[in-house]
């Protein structure tokens, strides 16, 4: 009998405002340990939250941008339990009325049709602390600088029915936060965190089957291969007659497995109760509207404008639109002018394959727009044939050189004076005359060698076309 | 000139007068504080270095005209609650022993922007819990118009202070009577402030909903001066709220004359003593003899307020208090291995009788299957708790009735009893729940000689109002005036 995998997210993503939720300390990611801390987010004596207001605009843009209701009378509350990252013993968060609710964002099931996943709620928190565990000391080190770095949670309905699914929200998902300046959502620095969880059932049960809840999955492939993992074990379990625990597990993705971190009966009563020392926040339709409308384009209605205005193919406007790098080298590299379809063939073939190649983030990568439009420029006029607009963008990808002054410097032009190239053919055509005999004999392959032959001596820097004209006038 | 016989006020005058300096009155206070505080035990510290380079400070800005207004020169204490930078802020409580705050709590820094010089750091009940300051882990305030009682709680230490001529003015912190009933058993007057009338950055927080710091002083004309320097919005607190800017001028000649003045008759029912009753009901003959209106209405939600007011104060307080875990700051157990152990021994420890006993009743309160039978139960009596207030001044302009059930008991009677202790704050805490001021001014004398107070209690950011009444009965009476024979 069939069996069906039922998974729900749970996904944090940190925003990037510039200062943390509740004080003026820095949010940047990578500062020596405890440098950016003061007495509030250190939670010290008397202390007391004040909300940066630019948290409140990023999740009403989440909201708005995933189709949610944004709640009009939203308050935090907060979640108790110790742990020394938690320097208050309590997190703010929000259970009892989320900024957001009932949104969804649209994926493809496994026959391509579209399909909504819910998302249950959006809430705002602030992040704990890290602990590092000194291995020289034997020690426990506490790290308060991501106290207090604001986090959204964003919580889907148990929706997804495959891996496929989830991999594509999270994609949707991703770009969404990114293009509304949200989150850099940068998984290796832990902007963005995803839990799954995980139940199976009987193809055709309407009843759910008992979850587990998997973390540390630090990238996109660990979660396919976490909830494959995940599934056959759980239908492994069921098949030998066993019965599923609830329990979160933790992925480790060098031996590919999970383990159980702790069970249901481990699990804390984290006596919610609402967060005193914040008044509730009244979330005005005039706001909402002044959000909605200072709103960045989001990825489906660039996808849409790509298709309509500018012509391109469904597949090209899917990529470019699912990167925020690569949307915005793609859109800054047409303000110069250069055609759509041009420049998204140059991102999709050889900036990918650079980024590939030298195991590059799109986000870190240093190319300008102004370059690769340059390079295009230069291969669309034949200034530069193709073969020498790539190596010329290699060169400007990795060591940032500029691309005139490169084909300058290194005499890579195109030959177009005509007086310039006839004697170098002429000089061939006294080199080869075996070759051009053959030819005149009405043996017309004979053309190609000879065509490769002057094309070397010109160094590929004459256009291929003109050659060939120009060898037909002197032998015909 | 006697420089313990004035008030903050008339102190602030002469030293704008010049004719007292600042480092005389400081020093006076000093002097004072080390020579008859061990009969009292009001302060925990005393900051006599600091306070005299302070006034040397302060004696410069008066004679540059940095600091003009009415209290700048004039000594104060603080209670041990409000944090203060450098200085030890301990609550009264062994947990925070040897924690040195990096910050000032705004009030503070106001005290410091208005010319004041603070003289050292008040006793109180551990963390503001108890009525007695018995829970201090520095051991008891005494009473000074008898030291085998109680001070009160939990601003004891400010209450007993300024009664006792160690402080012509403090700040104490009230969340469900800790200002106004200690004022009433030392005799002094307290103004518990509309919640986000002043901010509470910097106060050690027991219950956020319900704390307000506020001033302790000798008369209604001090406390407004005082208040007028620590209200208003504070950008570090977003509970704090803008406030009408007080009249100094207006207060002190302030009147009763037609003011409408409701007795909630449930304030006068069983388990109010004679004396109290007494010493009250002839106050509300004193305001209308001032031209008030004086009328009798019914109160009955009453009943509701110390059971709603010991859930919400527990529910916040285990969770403020949590933060004490002996890994940052503050006493941590020596014999500890291990993080739980850290966490368990360090608390057990450091934490005394009564704390534990709202950390447990707040875990209790708040845990899965008992929230919707006590914390959401709360919230709802404080509704109905704050459209009661709402209702009764739509026709009073001020709400007159006792403190305290009874004046001030001998030492060890409450603690032996925490049952008894909780139910006499009935007449303070629903004020606290309802956010609405308060002031607590002295009305008579018990049988056993000791203070009686009176609270006024009134709209919302309206303190104005009752500090101009309360001074309006002050210019009639002569209670605020005694002093206890011991000093």
């Amino acid at each position: 009998m069939e069996w069906e995998v039922v998974m729900g997210l749970e996904v944090h993503t940190e925003l990037a405002t510039k200062t943390k939720i509740f004080c003026g300390c820095s949010t940047e990611f990578g500062g020596a340990p405890n440098t950016h801390v003061c007495e509030v987010c250190a939670g010290m004596p008397g202390t007391l939250p004040v909300l940066n207001r630019r948290v409140v605009e990023f999740a009403v843009r989440t909201g708005l941008a995933t189709n949610c209701a944004i709640t009009r009378k939203t308050k935090f509350d907060r979640k108790n339990y110790f742990y020394p990252d938690l320097p208050k013993a309590y997190q703010i968060s929000q259970l009892y009325l989320p900024i957001c609710r009932n949104g969804y964002i649209e994926v493809k099931d496994a026959a391509g049709a579209p399909k909504k996943i819910g998302i249950h709620e959006i809430h705002m928190e602030e992040d704990a602390g890290k602990l590092v565990h000194d291995a020289v000391s034997g020690c426990t080190l506490v790290d308060y600088n991501r106290c207090g770095v604001p986090l959204l949670e964003i919580v889907s309905e148990p929706d997804f029915r495959s891996a496929a699914e989830v991999i594509e929200y999270l994609e949707k998902l991703r770009a969404i936060l990114q293009f509304t300046g949200v989150s850099d959502c940068k998984m290796q620095e832990g902007s963005l965190r995803a839990d799954v969880n995980l139940s199976v059932r009987r193809a055709g049960s309407a009843e759910f089957g008992t979850r587990t809840e998997m973390k540390n999955l630090n990238s996109f492939r660990a979660i396919a291969r976490a909830i494959e993992y995940e599934a056959q074990r759980q239908i492994d379990v069921l098949e030998d007659g066993g019965t599923v625990v609830q329990e979160t597990r933790r992925w480790d993705d060098d031996r590919g497995v999970s383990y159980a971190m702790r069970s249901k009966e481990d699990a804390q009563d984290y006596k919610y109760f609402p967060e005193p020392d914040l008044p509730p926040l009244e979330i005005s339709d005039a706001y909402i509207e002044k959000v909605r409308a200072e709103m960045p384009e989001l990825p489906d209605a660039k996808r849409r404008r790509y298709v309509e205005e500018l012509g391109l193919p469904e597949y090209d406007t899917s990529i470019l639109t699912g990167d925020l790098a690569l949307m915005r080298l793609f859109e800054a590299t047409i303000s110069y002018g250069e055609s759509p379809k041009a420049v998204a063939n140059w991102i999709m073939g050889e900036v990918m394959k650079l980024l590939n190649d030298t195991g590059t983030a799109a986000e870190d990568m240093t190319l300008s727009p102004a370059a690769l439009a340059a390079v295009i420029r230069m291969v669309q006029s034949e200034k530069i044939n193709r073969g020498t607009g790539k190596t010329v963008l290699e060169k400007v990808f990795c060591e940032g050189v500029d691309p005139e002054e490169y084909v300058e410097a290194h005499n890579l032009a195109q030959i177009t004076d005509l007086s310039a190239i006839r004697p170098v053919l002429e000089d061939v055509i006294a080199q080869n005359e075996k070759s051009v005999s053959e030819y005149k004999a009405g043996k017309t392959q004979a053309m190609g060698y000879i065509m490769g032959q002057a094309m070397r001596a010109l160094k590929g820097k004459a256009p291929a076309k003109e050659v060939q004209r120009l060898l037909h006038e002197l032998l015909d | 000139m006697e420089i313990l016989e004035l008030d903050a006020l008339s102190l602030g005058a002469a030293i704008r007068a010049r004719k007292l300096g600042v480092r005389e009155v400081t020093e006076c206070y000093l002097n004072e504080i080390e020579a008859r505080d061990g009969a009292y035990h009001c302060y925990n510290t005393v900051c006599r270095a600091s306070a005299l380079a302070r006034a040397d400070e302060v004696q410069k800005g008066l004679d540059d005209g940095t600091y003009t207004g009415p209290l700048a020169g004039v000594p104060v204490g603080v209670k041990d609650n409000i944090c203060t930078k450098g200085i030890p802020t301990t609550c009264s409580s062994k947990i925070l022993s040897g924690f040195l705050p990096t910050y000032n709590a705004t009030v503070v820094e106001r005290l410091k922007d208005a010319g004041m010089v603070l003289l050292g750091k008040l006793n109180m009940d551990e963390f503001a819990m108890g009525s007695t300051t018995e829970t201090s882990f520095t051991g008891p305030t005494r009473n000074p118009w008898d030291t085998s009682r109680v001070p009160g709680g939990s601003s004891g230490g400010s209450a007993a202070a300024v009664a006792a001529r160690l402080a012509p003015i403090a700040l104490g912190s009230d969340t469900g009577g800790s200002i106004r009933q200690p004022a009433s058993f030392c005799g002094v007057s307290g103004l518990k402030p509309t919640y986000g009338a002043v901010s509470r950055y910097g106060l050690v927080a027991y219950a956020s909903s319900l704390d307000q710091i506020g001033p302790i002083g000798r008369t209604a004309a001090d406390c407004a001066a005082l208040f007028s320097v620590i209200q208003g919005k504070d950008s570090r607190d977003g509970t704090s709220m803008e406030t009408p800017s007080l009249e100094l001028a207006g207060v002190l000649e302030g009147t009763l004359q037609g003011k409408r003045v409701g007795l909630p008759a449930d304030y006068f029912g069983d388990g109010l003593s004679a004396d109290v009753r007494a010493a009250v009901e002839a106050a509300a003959e004193t305001c209308r003899s001032l031209g008030a209106t004086v009328e009798t209405f019914s109160l009955p939600i009453v009943k509701y307020a110390v059971p709603a007011y010991y859930i919400i104060a527990c529910a916040e307080a285990c969770s403020n208090l949590s933060r004490y875990d002996g890994i940052k700051y503050g006493y941590r157990a020596e014999q500890a291995e291990g993080l739980l152990d850290v966490y368990v021994r360090s608390r057990a420890e450091g934490f005394g009788m009564e704390v534990k006993r709202r950390i447990m009743l707040g875990n209790f309160v708040l845990s899965a299957g008992y929230y919707d039978a006590y914390y959401n139960k709360a919230l709802k009596a404080k509704k109905l708790i704050q459209q009661s207030f709402f209702d009764a001044f739509e026709r009073f302009d001020l709400l007159l009735g006792p403190v305290s059930p009874a004046t001030a008991p001998k030492l060890g009677e409450s603690l032996s009893d925490p049952l008894k202790m909780y139910l006499d704050d009935i007449y303070t805490v629903m004020i606290n729940i309802a956010g609405v001021p308060s002031m607590a001014l002295p009305c008579g004398f018990g049988e056993n000689g000791m203070p009686v107070g009176m609270q006024l209690i009134g709209k919302p950011f309206c303190e104005a109002e009752i500090l101009s009444a309360a001074a309006a009965f002050q210019r009639a009476t002569g209670f605020h005036r005694q002093f206890p024979q011991s000093v």
